[in-house]
């Protein structure tokens, strides 16, 4: 089935980005947007706009109904969901299967598999990937015998969370009961489902992911993979393909394992598939697969030269893929870092406001995805996320070098925003040596800020 | 059956409110045709008496399938008193509570707070819109079975003292 118009339930730069390839494609755009961002960029880009509701997301951007009413009322074949918002919910996918609408990512059935953490496990079990030492747990004396078997620090997991959310470490094992409990109500508030398992806690992990394209029918390419193991809180700040330091031997490993387990669902569209690997020894776990397209997409699309948004679209028009493995050419190096609006100085905190003055850089292997301009508000209802700028180069020391340029070049006035401190961690000694593992933002951090936030209060 | 100025105020804000660009209406030797346009001083272009060429029907049909300019430049009321009915939800409006029943209310009805004036559907659930204030209704904006979004304008309403 073609597609000729699509529907975008999605707003910011990732809304902006989806429109630039419908429109080098020919495709209509219908952007879905919550009355907080009518007068948006992707709002203006767009071949037209609905507004679907009131600027809080679960009046607007999360409400399943509306948005599958708005694309049959604007008559669209087809809504992208981007990432974030209703991208990951089994629920839109299958309305949309019901009223005709095509849904552009993977089956709600795929959905619903990678979803449950649990299930997830399961699979890459069953696909013969390896999974961190757990399991399920339903009563706190389960719990305890499995924990004594994994041995501690270890982690307790929401079935239904993911991304960092609903986790707890407990390190002595005579807190697990407690953080059992107080885990399993926090998951039951804030995803519907109170169940949690057990993981144990791997200390110096690197995260590596391996983007994946499946036809639906048991076909299934990747375009290589990220390393984005700078992390805050598990929330992504830098990503950068490939991953430096690791042997020929181990990536071919990680690209078979996420190949397989997409391959076991059948998988359709763009997928990630996560894993923490370990840097010492070198073993590799699966963590989860997201079945979306990813914010650290661009990264991907700069060493192959593939638009993974238009393949998408392909994929869901019935077109299959296009593209065969050994089409794949992975070339050069790519760093993406994500400008957020927040304030380093005063622990990340959002920073909402008008932009007086921008600038971005410009430059031969230079990509900036963003949604906001000179005179832009940007709304407190959403996340924080600003704009990616990308680097490419043939090597890393010189995509590095460019990246710094581009945040040095970059003039944003009005709000506060994290582009100091991205400057300040891609001149990190321990970042251009490269390889670093997720603790490594929070050990920069330590460094940087002598000052405790007990300092702070007292002013 | 003559076509009175007050006919064709009518028809021009018909044409306003559907999705249509145009109207050809051709009747007891009356030829009428509407285009939609914004003249310098900002008032709906109308150009009456232009003959006919082209069957309205592929003309309508072609209008609709093109995506549509976005409905929210519609103009809130400008007159005092007159308090525009909000769509509370994107979704279907209907004017009347099953096809072919009476509209909920027309030009003229006296409505209070409460007084449905219209339902929205959305994904086969019917959310009834009420008035909000009290008054007589002077315009209705919304045609039925429209896709109407958040915030747009529906029933114009002239509020009593």
């Amino acid at each position: 089935m073609s597609i000729r118009r699509i529907l975008i339930a999605n707003r910011g730069e990732i809304a902006v980005r989806i429109i630039r390839t419908c429109r080098a494609l020919g495709i209509e755009t219908v952007l879905a947007a919550s009355a907080a961002d009518r007068d948006s960029m992707a709002a203006r880009l767009a071949d037209r706009c609905v507004c679907i509701g009131p600027p809080r997301p679960t009046d607007s951007y999360l409400k399943i109904d509306t948005i599958v009413q708005a694309a049959l009322g604007v008559k669209a074949d087809a809504i992208h969901p981007g990432y974030g918002f209703l991208s990951e919910r089994a629920g839109l996918a299958r309305l949309c299967e019901e009223n005709g609408v095509i849904f552009i990512g993977p089956t709600a059935a795929q959905i619903d598999a990678v979803g449950d953490k649990l299930r997830a496990r399961a699979e890459a079990e069953a696909a013969g990937v390896p999974v961190v030492p757990g399991g399920a747990v339903s009563s706190a004396d389960e719990a305890l015998t499995l924990a004594r078997t994994i041995g501690a620090p270890l982690l307790v997991k929401a079935v239904g969370g993911g991304g960092g959310r609903g986790m707890k470490r407990v390190d002595r094992l005579e807190d697990l009961a407690d953080a059992l409990a107080l885990a399993s109500s926090e998951a039951g508030a804030a995803f519907g489902d109170a169940r949690v398992y057990l993981e144990r806690f791997v200390a110096s992990g690197r995260h590596i992911e391996v983007q994946v394209l499946g036809d639906g029918a048991g076909r299934v390419i990747h375009l290589g993979e990220r390393d984005c193991s700078v992390q805050r809180r598990y929330q992504k700040i830098v990503e950068e393909t490939p991953a430096p330091g690791i042997s020929e031997a181990l990536r071919t490993r990680l690209y078979d394992a996420a190949v397989r387990f997409s391959e076991r669902l059948s998988y359709r569209g763009a997928g990630t598939v996560e894993f923490l690997v370990d840097t010492q020894t070198e073993a590799f776990y699966f963590l989860e697969m997201n079945a979306r397209i990813q914010v650290e997409h661009p990264v991907t699309e700069a060493v192959t030269g593939i638009d993974i948004v238009a393949e998408q679209i392909a994929i869901a028009a019935g077109d299959g893929l296009r593209l065969k493995q050994s089409d794949i050419q992975l070339r050069g190096c790519a760093v993406e870092c994500r400008v957020n609006a927040e304030d380093p100085e005063r622990d990340f905190q959002p920073s909402p406001g008008l932009i007086r003055e921008l600038l971005w850089p410009v430059g031969t292997g230079i990509r900036v995805d963003t949604h906001i301009e000179a005179g832009s508000r940007i709304p407190p209802f959403y996340d924080s996320l600003l704009a990616k700028i990308i680097s490419w180069a043939p090597d890393r020391s010189a995509a590095l070098a460019q990246l710094r340029q581009a945040i040095d070049q970059t003039r944003l006035v009005g709000i506060q925003t994290n582009l100091g401190f991205q400057a300040e961690v891609l001149a990190d000694a321990e970042f251009l040596v490269g390889a670093v593992d997720t603790g490594f933002l929070s050990r920069l951090l330590d460094r940087r800020l002598p000052i405790t936030s007990e300092d702070l209060a007292r002013g | 059956m003559t076509l009175t100025a007050k006919d064709v105020a009518e028809i021009t804000r018909l044409l306003e409110t559907s999705s249509f660009d145009e109207l050809h209406l051709e009747f007891e030797g009356v030829k009428l045709s509407l285009r939609r346009g914004v003249s310098a001083d900002g008032a709906r272009v109308a150009a009456p008496l232009v003959s006919v060429n082209t069957p309205a029907a592929s003309q309508a049909h072609q209008a609709t399938d093109r995506v549509q300019p976005p409905l929210k430049q519609r103009a809130k009321p400008a007159e005092e008193g007159v308090k525009a009915i909000e769509a509370p939800l994107l979704g279907t409006f209907y004017r009347a509570p099953k096809p072919g029943a009476p509209p909920f209310v027309e030009i003229g009805a006296v409505v209070t707070a409460d007084t449905v004036v219209g339902i929205i559907e959305v994904m086969k659930l019917m959310n009834a819109v009420r008035s909000g204030v009290s008054g007589t209704v002077v315009e209705i904006l919304a045609s039925d079975g429209a896709l109407v979004e958040y915030g747009e304008s529906l029933v114009l309403v002239s509020e009593s003292k």
